[in-house]
């Protein structure tokens, strides 16, 4: 089995490497400094830094949530003016959207664990992926310099020609920093699609991929091709606003739902740059936990393709009241609900694998099985919208931001954080305490809904969206959906408190705490700064849990095709065993 | 189902929110449906497949093609049934009858304009006859607003540089509000107004009377109900805090810098100037937003405004 010739079998070619669950060296202290974080090319290191920086934004953007629902508590002024409370919305939207949601799993989780399940040292070109977190850095700098240059008060959307004639504040600044983002996010998509295709180690084809890499190479085709529409649309933005050319603004001869049209043909894709990396971490936990071959790997594979494909022609259902034909509504609203069935296909096939499995609740799985209630309810309040008449009726209320918040935070937020600690002791080398870990997302799904639930109900009472003021009949609705933040605010710290507590005080982990058949956890905890000493071979699926585990620790070590040194081979040799006759 | 109706849909007073709100049902009772058939499945794999020891085996399951076919093609039938009742409501909802009543809107940032046939303008008031189908022309003179009633269950946005419309029949004589759902700055969500559906003969008593109960009162008082009529309260606050636009208290009479470094008297010319053409000259420190009056305030409104003004100090 292990052999490629038949004729003259190979034994020692490929062995046996039981991973190391406390290596002396790893990729955390073989450079140390500051200087070795900042100049990086370690597809990992790299991650982390990402993580650091979604991490922060979500904390902001978290923080300005807070804000918004405190002020929600009582129609009228209460504790923020008017002019805040817009500008405070607008950049919840934006920094959670550009600088959380989109690269929160690619970029931090993804840039982590891609190469790692690829069986490879690091991503194809490991000097842009820095370049990418640098460009990010550059696009976060240019917007924090507009939020303190007197803010933004456009909504997320930047919809003309308010953003281009009345808005106050920088808009201009906050453009080019959303602009500049964007070529982080193409760059890291570039990376993963030529990574995904001529990196794999020996044996990893196409029908061996995990999951998780076929969402994010999904993923990475909607943001090269995507990406760039939004840099073409904020440009003519800027040379609208800057230079006085009619694009948008009417008044010059613009025609202002083109606006609209560009902007959704980047920002509908996205919201599926936003789920779909989180798509695949379910695949991925719920198969471990599962302790079960993943059912129906082809439809889950291919469904995110075809979600990535479908989702380039339905940005026209933002525009369903906007003005445009009769015929362009019936077209988009058919196309929206084909979106629906490959996303249905996703969640009955997570089911199917949950039957007959040996399931164990960890917090990982608990988030997943959490995600699973929470993004089918997202996804059937999306058929809602997608039904033309009904969206007369909801478009613009709050109906329509619990369905958004109920996918990307129900389904992304859940599927991230599932990811987050699924992966955490392979990152950090440390366990989590379990309870806690349990009791916070008890408590985060409780405040979830709380928060969500009710604002489908005001909202299909008719409650507008982006309402500094309100009517008094929607005040109970808006009381309980910020006590609702407000607890999912407390298990958000609860997390983080035991997180950190974990890194210092948490108990070594095992290289596979969980005894997954994923690549990634056929490595060291924590992982070589190289990640393999020997080149992997796979011969199993990541999903094979009816086979022992003793088969997924393949490896060449004579041909280590620069991995590792020769040190660590005679360390390996010495414990292996001939794998396979 | 008229009790959950109630719950989670305003009343439904015209005449097609009855099809709107049968698919608003349907589509939640079968997502219910699925939802807690997916979610009771999921707890009981979880219980009955709960991991007993770690030496457990599981079964090898590639896939089950009859499975994947099956909830491929029972959601596709359900979609499709969605996607054509949701098409057949919102043609009803575009198709305005023949014989529709017209009235013109105009949007502005923040308030609504209704011009009706014979030139008179109500501002965020909007009467029209019940049991009649009334169609509004729309277009907006700056952003994009959006016009929302939900008792009618329709909306569209107000564009400015085309027409768009919407069209209702109210069943019955009554009140229902209006909201700008298209996001539009300072005070979006001050931006609502009211339909007063009256019967016909009702509705065309008030159209042939609309305007002239002002003629009656004092110039001040008439003042006062244009102010809060018009809306100009939203920016202009009458108690001397700062809103969007300088306040109405202790202006008249007072030196006012203007953004070119000019000083103006706030006196009945520089008040009139500001109503009719609001850019001409602009108070430092304020936005230059406000929309020009002119047309939808006579001579006499104007005369009231400016003492209504006065008696502000």
């Amino acid at each position: 089995m292990a052999t490629a010739d038949t004729n003259t079998p190979r034994r020692l070619q490929v062995q046996r490497f039981r991973p190391d669950d406390n290596p002396k060296k790893h990729y955390l202290n073989e450079e140390t400094g500051l200087w070795s974080w900042l100049t990086t090319v370690d597809h990992k290191k790299i991650g982390l830094m990402y993580l650091g920086s979604i991490t922060l934004f979500f904390l902001v953007g978290g923080i300005m949530a807070l804000l918004l629902r405190t002020e929600l508590l009582s129609p009228a002024e209460s504790f923020v003016a008017a002019d805040t409370y817009n500008q405070i919305f607008t950049l919840h939207g934006a920094i959670m959207v550009f600088f959380f949601l989109v690269p929160s799993v690619p970029a931090a989780l993804g840039n982590f664990i891609l190469p790692l399940q690829l069986g490879c040292k690091d991503v194809a070109f490991p000097r842009l992926n820095l370049l990418s977190y640098y460009i990010y850095v550059i696009g976060a700098i240019f917007t924090l310099i507009a939020i303190f240059t007197g803010g933004v008060d456009t909504g997320w959307t930047f919809y003309t020609p308010y953003s281009s004639t009345a808005a106050g504040g920088n808009v201009m600044m906050m453009t080019f920093g959303v602009f500049i983002l964007g070529f982080s996010s193409i760059l890291t998509g570039l990376n993963f699609i030529v990574t995904i295709h001529r990196m794999r180690s020996p044996g990893l084809g196409w029908n061996r991929l995990p999951l998780f890499l076929w969402a994010l190479y999904a993923t990475s085709v909607i943001q090269v091709l995507a990406t760039p529409v939004l840099a073409i649309t904020l440009l003519l933005l800027t040379m609208e606003r800057l230079l006085g050319i009619g694009i948008f603004d009417p008044n010059i001869g613009g025609d202002p739902v083109l606006f609209q049209h560009f902007f959704w043909f980047y920002s509908h894709p996205a919201v599926y740059i936003m789920i779909v990396p989180g798509f695949g971490i379910v695949s991925e936990i719920i198969s471990t936990f599962s302790r079960k071959h993943i059912f129906g790997y082809w439809a889950i594979a291919l469904s995110s393709l075809a979600i990535a494909f479908i989702g380039f022609l339905v940005w026209g259902h933002h525009m369903f009241v906007a003005g445009q034909s009769s015929l362009s509504n019936l077209v988009f609203s058919f196309l929206t609900f084909l979106v629906g069935i490959p996303t249905g296909i996703k969640i009955f096939n997570w089911l199917a694998t949950l039957h007959k499995g040996s399931i164990d609740l960890k917090t990982p799985m608990l988030y997943i099985l959490a995600f699973i209630f929470l993004f089918t309810i997202g996804g059937f309040t999306g058929i809602m919208v997608a039904a033309l008449s009904v969206d007369i009726h909801l478009h613009d209320t709050y109906y329509v931001v619990a369905h958004f918040h109920y996918v990307m935070m129900g389904g992304m937020v859940m599927a991230f954080i599932g990811g987050l600690h699924y992966w955490w002791p392979k990152i950090t080398g440390k366990l989590y305490s379990e309870v806690w870990g349990r009791i916070a997302c008890t408590l985060l799904f409780i405040g979830f809904n709380l928060t969500f639930l009710p604002q489908f109900i005001m909202g299909s009472l008719g409650m507008p969206r982006r309402y500094f003021n309100y009517l008094e009949q929607f005040q109970t609705y808006h009381q309980l959906s910020t006590m609702g933040a407000y607890t999912m605010a407390i298990a958000f710290v609860i997390i983080a408190i035991y997180l950190v507590h974990s890194i210092f005080k948490g108990k070594n982990a095992t290289a596979n705490p969980w005894g997954s058949r994923a690549l990634e956890w056929q490595v060291n905890t924590l992982p070589p700064l190289h990640n393999f000493h020997h080149t992997p071979v796979i011969i199993n699926g990541p999903y094979d849990y009816h086979k022992p585990m003793a088969e997924f620790q393949l490896g060449i070590a004579e041909t280590h095709n620069g991995h590792g040194s020769g040190e660590h081979m005679e360390d390996a040799t010495s414990r292996s065993a001939p794998a396979d006759s | 189902m008229n009790r959950l109706n109630d719950f989670l849909l305003p009343p439904a007073k015209s005449t097609t929110a009855a099809e709107v709100d049968a698919l608003f049902n349907f589509i939640n009772l079968v997502s219910i449906f699925l939802l807690l058939g997916i979610t009771i499945a999921m707890i009981y794999f979880v219980i009955k497949y709960r991991r007993r020891s770690e030496d457990d085996v599981t079964p090898l399951i590639h896939h089950i093609n009859w499975l994947e076919i099956t909830w491929s093609v029972i959601p596709l039938l359900l979609v499709l049934i969605v996607f054509g009742w949701g098409y057949k409501g919102y043609t009803d909802l575009r198709t305005t009858p023949d014989d529709a009543y017209q009235v013109r809107v105009v949007a502005n940032s923040w308030f609504w304009e209704f011009h009706y046939e014979n030139g008179h303008v109500s501002i965020d008031e909007l009467y029209v006859p019940a049991e009649r189908p009334v169609e509004l022309v729309m277009r907006s003179s700056d952003v994009i607003h959006s016009f929302y009633v939900p008792d009618f269950r329709v909306k569209h946005d107000v564009i400015p540089n085309r027409y768009t419309s919407v069209w209702f029949e109210v069943k019955e004589p009554g009140e229902s509000v209006v909201f700008c759902t298209e996001y539009c700055g300072f005070a979006h969500s001050d931006m609502y107004a009211t339909v007063y559906a009256l019967e016909q003969n009702e509705f065309d008593d008030w159209l042939a009377a609309a305007g002239s109960d002002l003629d009656d009162l004092p110039p001040a008082e008439r003042g006062q109900v244009l102010v809060d009529r018009y809306g100009c309260t939203t920016c202009h606050s009458t108690d001397g805090s700062t809103l969007q636009g300088p306040s109405f208290q202790d202006n008249f009479g007072q030196n006012r810098e203007l953004t070119d470094g000019s000083t103006v008297v706030v006196d009945e010319n520089f008040i009139r100037e500001s109503i009719l053409e609001p850019s001409a000259k602009i108070a430092a420190g304020y936005p230059d937003i406000m929309q020009s009056f002119a047309g939808s305030l006579s001579d006499e409104d104007i005369d009231g405004i400016i003492e209504y003004i006065k008696t502000l100090e």
